[in-house]
């Protein structure tokens, strides 16, 4: 820490006061928004970038659930406007931008480079990110990667699920479409390796004077522990998808057996980065959640170290797994025995943090504001997510479950009901914060009540599919299953009336809301983003704050 | 050319009645056990009547009635089927006695605490909280305890893979299943390397009039195939499978199987049917298009009534069984056999043997085999 500024005992209120001649100056809109090296600036354009991409992906999912509600093909054929078998690779391109637009463009985004960018720096008590130029990248790569997805929908689509398995992804599809999702990926994976590095070395470089790594507040941890896995298991992505693009277009045979090749190789490697994938997806939740539970309980986070190192043992343990996701591709027992034990281990460290947030919470003194709700949603329904989660891993179980839609209800429960409650819990935490205004906290808590059952009336039905034998991935079902899947389509419905009230919430709160204050939250919010104005001024802490011995995680 | 000349006309007389079956389908009830009880006499007469005319390729059973409770999805159902399978018995019992207690225990158990913190520190009951952060005893305790319940998941999962992965006994049956895009081809390698091709049947108001569509006889709907394979009930089966392009997966819920058919890889799995019935499944890896349209179907009989399936194939009685073809009246409680719903069946095994793959080109399923739409 020798390179900081030398801290002094009134610096953080001379900062904060010297904000307000020339800290607030703002360039014009142009250089603002499209040259930006400010890390708020760029957050919030993540943020607006995750939230189109989660309109998109949510409404692909409500044109499945449309598809699903009744036995049949009803819609696939008006929608794609062919017929046959056109209209039913339809339905394979939907499944697969469903799963890479919320994967990519909506919850990675949202996580690391909205609230990353966002409350990383400021929590650390740092003015910026350490390579704000290259942050503007990082966010400017996504655009023409979103829109490389977006358009292989135009050439045919990529109709070969999220996971791009070889060889439907080689010689089973050609045309362009699928090039362009495999460079969709490039560049988004690009995209996110720039913004580990930025995390990783903002987090150790950049830290207030005080604030030592055992201070820093458990969504900094989060973040660091993400970028480290975005950092190793991207670039396996990235070699596994190039040899896709080599053997589609240049003859190779990397994942061809008439070359010698191995279809199952490109699982491996797919896998050694999807699995940390979706911790990737998780872990900034887990951080978004810790700090909620102690600001709602007034009380600071329970087991603090526990709960960083539990994340820190989840990232490694996370990349040790990866072939539960191939139970039936024909493995040895050795190995099946293997995965399946050390999957289980994971159950450990993320049993600790639920268990440790209930303790945080227990001797509080709880408030239930909007983003306490969701972060109480986040708990059980993680915990419902996680339980299935060790059914699954089980690889001799497993042979029944594998692409099952009880795989489906497990994947949703942790994601769609635990990644995303956590940014919808991070959201109404911050909104304040970030844009000035207080949320409407009526239409808060009918948007989290409606989505909370709305989603279960969704996901938790998949569950009996999925052990009455439904595969996932089908466009049609036989009619024993129609009774549950119709029931899933309505709870997509409660679901989507919720998002209404979400955007309606939004953009009322922005134009029409109360002006927020510093910290609206009380004693129990002790982090630094607390302590400036709401918003932040432009740049914040141009003289260093200093974290004494009482700090805040 | 005698033989030719029989087969050609037993060809058309099935073409014939097949044509004619659309009308017959309609009224003929669906499940007449009665009806079947004596309509299947005559069958098998016919059947021995015509096995050693035809040199070998005798009739085969009559189609088996699947049974709606069992190896298929049931309505409303929200638990895994039953097993029929040893490994299957032992998955179930692992699955419903031992995995779904304890994750809904914990479930339950999280929610508990949830509501008990909810209800019992909220501001107006609790004003001041507490600055209690660490307790080692209580993070130690929620450390090992669930380890241990983890230890007594592991120890009969391992047990369950051990048990799995047992290589087949000598006496195994063996059958490859291959996958294309987008049906299943099947061989029986002891058995003379017969080949048979399942497609899925469609409905009868997606077909051309005139050809074969699904009837509750073949089974529910996108779970039918025009030819089911047939596998001799609780004697073990070695399943291979393979595929001729993309990644399949081959899956038979009732009997705990799943397993991916690879380009360039043999994968074995070893499973066996101890309750006689149909038993179907689907496709579960995504293969393209048509992924949802390959369903599998597996008819499990008896010794004898499997060696008459694999003669009316073509195939020959290897294996640890030489018992001469003895078609034995099938039973009539599974069995429905009245006329016009079986004569299908005859037509396709017939003309089975003449290509030695199955009857694309006498039932002209618009899905068949390199079937272009």
């Amino acid at each position: 820490m020798t390179d900081t500024a030398v801290p002094t005992a009134h610096a953080f209120d001379a900062g904060h006061a010297a904000h307000h001649h020339d800290a607030d100056h703002k360039p014009g809109f142009f250089a603002r928004w499209f040259m930006s090296t400010n890390h708020k600036d760029i957050g919030t354009l993540y943020l607006i970038f995750a939230i189109v991409a989660g309109i998109i992906g949510g409404v692909i999912s409500g044109m499945m659930r449309m598809e699903l509600a009744a036995p049949g093909i009803q819609y696939l054929e008006a929608w794609s406007g062919e017929s046959g078998d056109a209209a039913l690779h339809f339905w394979n391109v939907l499944i697969t931008a469903h799963g890479l637009i919320m994967v990519f463009f909506m919850v990675m985004p949202a996580m690391i480079g909205g609230f990353g960018n966002w409350f990383v720096p400021i929590m650390i008590g740092a003015p910026d990110m350490a390579f704000p130029r290259m942050n503007n990248i990082s966010f400017w790569l996504l655009v023409p990667a979103f829109a490389l997805l977006l358009g292989s929908t135009f050439v045919g689509g990529a109709g070969t699920g999220w996971t791009v398995y070889a060889p439907l992804s080689t010689y089973g599809e050609p045309g362009p479409a699928v090039d362009m999702a495999i460079l969709s990926l490039h560049l988004a994976g690009a995209s996110s390796i720039l913004g580990a590095i930025n995390f990783i070395t903002t987090i150790f470089n950049m830290r207030a004077p005080g604030m030592t790594i055992h201070k820093m507040p458990l969504f900094v941890w989060s973040v660091l522990v993400t970028a480290f896995l975005l950092l190793l298991a991207l670039p396996v992505l990235a070699a596994a998808i190039t040899m896709l693009l080599t053997d589609r277009n240049f003859g190779t045979t990397f994942y061809d057996p008439a070359g010698g090749g191995d279809p199952v190789l490109y699982q491996h490697l797919f896998w050694f980065f999807g699995h940390p994938e979706v911790y990737i997806m998780i872990l900034p939740g887990f951080g978004i959640v810790s700090q909620i539970i102690a600001t709602f309980s007034r009380k600071p986070v329970f087991g603090y170290l526990g709960m960083a190192y539990a994340m820190v043992a989840i990232g490694v343990v996370g990349f040790v797994v990866w072939a539960h996701h191939m139970f039936t591709t024909g493995m040895s027992v050795n190995t099946k025995m293997y995965f399946t034990a050390a999957t289980m281990v994971i159950a450990v460290p993320t049993g600790i943090k639920i268990f440790s947030w209930i303790a945080t919470m227990w001797g509080g003194s709880l408030t239930f504001k909007v983003p306490m709700l969701w972060a109480i949603g986040f708990i059980f329904m993680f915990t419902v997510g996680g339980v299935t989660g060790v059914v699954l891993a089980n690889g001799g179980v497993d042979d029944i479950m594998h692409d099952s839609y009880y795989v489906v209800a497990h994947f949703h429960y942790v994601l769609s009901l635990g990644a995303v409650f956590s940014l919808f819990a991070g959201f109404y935490y911050w909104f304040s914060k970030m844009w000035g205004r207080n949320y409407n906290e009526f239409l808060g808590q009918v948007h989290f009540w409606l989505f909370f059952i709305g989603v279960n009336v969704l996901f938790f039905p998949m569950h009996f599919l999925g052990l009455d034998s439904m595969p996932r991935r089908i466009p049609d079902y036989t009619d024993a299953h129609t009774y549950y899947n119709h029931i899933a389509t309505m709870g997509y419905g409660i679901m989507a009336i919720s998002m209404l009230v979400f955007f309606v919430n939004v953009f009322w709160s922005l134009f029409a809301g109360r002006k927020a204050e510093a910290n609206p939250w009380g004693e129990g919010a002790t982090t630094l983003e607390w302590t400036l104005s709401s918003p932040p001024p432009f740049h914040q802490f141009e003289t260093l704050p200093v974290i004494d011995d009482r700090g805040h995680h | 050319m005698r033989k030719t000349g029989l087969k050609s006309l037993l060809l058309a007389a099935g073409l014939a009645l097949a044509s004619t079956s659309g009308n017959a389908q309609e009224a003929a009830p669906a499940d007449t056990a009665a009806s079947a009880a004596t309509a299947a006499a005559p069958d098998a007469a016919a059947a021995n009547a015509t096995a050693p005319a035809a040199a070998a390729t005798p009739a085969a059973p009559a189609l088996v009635q699947p049974d709606p409770e069992w190896g298929q999805p049931i309505p409303k159902g929200i638990a895994l089927p039953e097993q029929v399978s040893p490994n299957g018995k032992t998955a179930l019992w692992f699955h419903d006695a031992i995995l779904m207690p304890i994750i809904v225990v914990i479930s339950l158990f999280v929610l508990a605490l949830l509501v008990w913190v909810v209800v019992r520190y909220r501001r107006s009951a609790h004003p001041v909280p507490s600055k209690t952060t660490h307790n080692t005893f209580i993070e130690v305790v929620w450390t090992v305890i669930p380890v241990l319940i983890l230890v007594i998941i592991a120890v009969p999962s391992i047990g369950l893979l051990s048990a799995q992965y047992k290589p087949a006994p000598a006496d195994a049956l063996t059958i490859k299943a291959i996958g294309n895009q987008w049906y299943w081809t099947y061989q029986y390698p002891d058995n003379g390397e017969f080949e048979i091709t399942a497609n899925m049947l469609k409905e009868k108001d997606e077909v051309q009039p005139g050809t074969r569509f699904r009837t509750d006889l073949d089974g529910p709907r996108l779970l039918a195939v025009d030819n089911r394979i047939v596998v001799p009930v609780g004697r073990p089966i070695r399943l291979i499978t393979t595929s001729n392009d993309v990644i399949h997966s081959w899956a038979l819920p009732a009997a705990w199987v799943k397993m991916d058919a690879v380009p360039g890889r043999l994968n074995e799995v070893t499973f066996q049917i101890d309750r006689p019935g149909v038993y179907f499944g689907q496709c579960s890896e995504l293969c393209g298009a048509r992924h949802a349209y390959m369903p599998i179907a597996v008819e499990a009989v008896s010794d004898a009534q499997f060696n008459q399936w694999v003669l009316s194939k073509g195939g020959t009685l290897g294996g640890p069984e030489p018992s001469a073809p003895a078609p034995t009246e099938p039973d009539a409680a599974n069995t429905l056999n009245a006329s016009a719903e079986a004569t299908p069946a005859p037509a396709d095994n017939v003309a089975a043997p003449a290509a030695n793959t199955t009857s694309q080109a006498a039932t002209a399923n618009p899905a068949g085999a390199g079937n272009v739409e």
